[in-house]
């Protein structure tokens, strides 16, 4: 499960070393004390890590009676998995995963698409001011979000879009352009520019080019850019509850916060309603683990 | 001869020539993100310089907001708080991170499942990560009992709703689901140093330590400077995860810049001192980079 080493040179510009897959590769000898050294301290960490997942998945099952008798850190005494459709039901999570998607799906499809067609732009032409372009873009995503909240408020009502969900698909779509666009950028430019004229020589206009050519060769960095983009819009708290007021519109985030308030000591509802707003991104993280985990490594290896 | 030499001229220059198409291909990204993001950030800055609760009519105050942090106690505690928070959470992520990033740079069998464990909290939201650390900071939670259980009783309490250990807790709650990203980073840096580098330093008979302090953390120089930048942003944007454990409480315990500015602009609707909040947290970001990007460029010029 070498998920970071595998996914590396898929998104790397250049293509993956030979030397590392070839069968001469040296094997290291490594003593055994220091084998089982390494593993002690690897499954430690491990274990520690992955206790608090556990034990919501733990809490999420037992009843609110063994709770309160033994305290939220207990072990169960029962299983039960009545808690998790209580949840959804109390807590509204229906509409909120529906409003949740409704926000993320339509955001990440948007937001690739504009970013790409800026990128392949930017990269294949020569557009006056081109860096600038893509540095300001760039920067914009660096902003604290804090920054333009207040106003974000303002246009959206001055646009009548308060309190509903575009408002939060075209707010975040704007807020990721930047990031999105750069990593685009990078991918693009190390496709070799010969395709590009071999097409062009073929009949195929820009738009044809654009759609046909370069985006299906950049789907490795679109796949990595979509599964990021996703856990980041569909876990984002601040802008959805700055630009939406009704619960009925809120996304799972903000419902899932609100049960805490209405349910406090209800842990059992509560831990429940926590695994039920995890799945999503998880789902997608399985689905996507070697993009995901590449991509988080974008610009960090220039 | 000169005929062709002419006609692969034309033909380049034809090509350098973008067709109108490639200009709106840019131009319509470019122009949401100049109106939904400079645009309000433009205006966040005016709307600092106004006293106006959103409904009455807006008054100019000029620096006035600026002035009145000066004289307002809540300020200093979420500047401090913010200040604890960039440092710890900053910090420990750094350190943390490039610790995992070592350890678990090898590829052998089981790291995979190791490294796994350690990233999978990414994928959770801060809202998700608040309310599991929430129950396990509850009074009757995990924490206190193995406490109790290993007879550190006296140790147990209120682990948020304490003013003197509230802030820690939600910290290192954060930490829990940062350090596997920043991991992730150093790795990939790490992969990226050239090996025989490091085998001609074990020749020369470097040990490890030497190996680490004069070629691997050099040869990191760029990724750091990614982690940095993205700790610092992330530091001082933090907002989702201490709105959700503590709200900014116990007595503003754990206010950070950024839940007081949601608090001022959206609760108390003082927008204009709201935003004036923003713009601190903005000049910090910037300052804290640029500072140290200087330091990081200055350094390299000495080698």
């Amino acid at each position: 499960m070498a998920l970071i080493d595998d996914a590396l040179p898929m998104l790397a510009d250049e293509p993956p070393k030979p030397v590392r897959s070839a069968p001469a590769r040296r094997r290291t000898w490594r003593s055994p004390l220091r084998t089982a050294a390494f593993h002690v301290t690897g499954s430690l960490i491990a274990l520690v890590w992955f206790l608090p997942i556990l034990l919501v998945l733990l809490t999420s099952l037992r009843t609110f009676d063994d709770i309160a008798a033994n305290g939220v850190g207990a072990l169960p005494e029962g299983i039960t998995a009545a808690n998790y459709p209580e949840a959804w039901t109390t807590a509204g999570m229906g509409q909120a995963m529906v409003n949740s998607l409704i926000i993320t799906v339509p955001t990440v499809v948007l937001s690739l698409l504009l970013a790409s067609a800026a990128a392949y732009g930017l990269s294949r032409y020569r557009i006056p001011f081109r860096r600038t372009i893509l540095l300001v873009m760039l920067a914009g995503n660096l902003l604290p979000v804090q920054v333009i909240l207040v106003p974000l408020v303002r246009i959206a009502e001055a646009l009548g879009i308060y309190d509903s969900l575009p408002a939060v698909i075209i707010a975040q779509t704007a807020f990721g352009l930047g990031f999105y666009t750069f990593v685009l950028y990078g991918f693009m430019r190390s496709i070799p520019m010969e395709l590009q004229d071999a097409a062009s020589i073929d009949g195929a206009g820009v738009l044809r080019t654009y759609w046909q050519v370069i985006l299906p060769l950049c789907r490795p960095a679109l796949a990595a850019l979509a599964a990021l983009a996703f856990t980041w819009i569909f876990n984002d708290l601040l802008l959805a509850i700055t630009l939406l007021r009704t619960d009925d519109s809120f996304p799972i985030t903000a419902a899932v916060l609100s049960l805490l308030g209405q349910y406090g000591g209800q842990w059992n509802l509560i831990a429940a309603a926590t695994v039920i707003a995890a799945i999503p991104c998880v789902l997608v993280f399985l689905v996507f683990q070697r993009s995901f985990v590449g991509g988080l490594a974008l610009g960090a290896v220039k | 001869m000169v005929q062709v030499a002419e006609e692969r001229r034309t033909r380049r220059r034809r090509a350098s020539v973008p067709p109108p198409v490639v200009f709106a291909l840019v131009l319509i990204p470019f122009t949401l993100e100049v109106v939904g993001v400079f645009w309000p950030a433009i205006n966040g800055v005016w709307l600092s310089f106004l006293n106006w609760n959103g409904f009455s009519a807006a008054e100019f105050v000029g620096l006035d907001n600026y002035a009145r942090m000066f004289t307002d106690p809540v300020f200093f505690t979420a500047l401090r708080n913010t200040g604890i928070w960039l440092i710890l959470f900053g910090g420990i992520s750094f350190v943390g991170g490039l610790a995992v990033a070592l350890l678990l740079q090898s590829e052998r069998r089981g790291v995979g499942i190791y490294r796994s464990a350690l990233f999978l909290p990414i994928v959770f939201s801060l809202v998700v990560t608040a309310l599991i650390w929430n129950a396990i900071y509850q009074p009757n939670g995990i924490l206190n009992i193995v406490l109790t259980n290993l007879g550190l009783g006296d140790w147990t309490r209120l682990w948020l709703g304490d003013p003197s250990t509230a802030l820690y807790a939600v910290i290192v709650a954060a930490l829990w689901r940062q350090i596997g990203y920043v991991m992730i980073l150093f790795i990939a840096g790490l992969k990226a140093i050239d090996p025989a580098m490091l085998e001609a330093a074990r020749v020369d008979g470097a040990n490890w330590w030497q190996r680490l302090r004069y070629i691997v953390l050099p040869q990191l120089r760029s990724v750091n400077l990614v982690v940095l930048s993205v700790l610092i942003i992330d530091a001082l944007r933090s907002f989702d995860i201490v709105y959700a454990m503590t709200g900014g409480g116990p007595f503003r315990s754990t206010e950070l810049l950024s839940t007081y500015m949601f608090e001022a602009a959206f609760t108390s609707r003082q927008l204009g001192y709201g935003s004036a909040l923003a713009v601190v947290i903005f000049l910090l970001a910037v300052g804290v980079i640029i500072s140290y990007l200087v330091r990081a460029f200055s350094e390299s010029k000495e080698d």
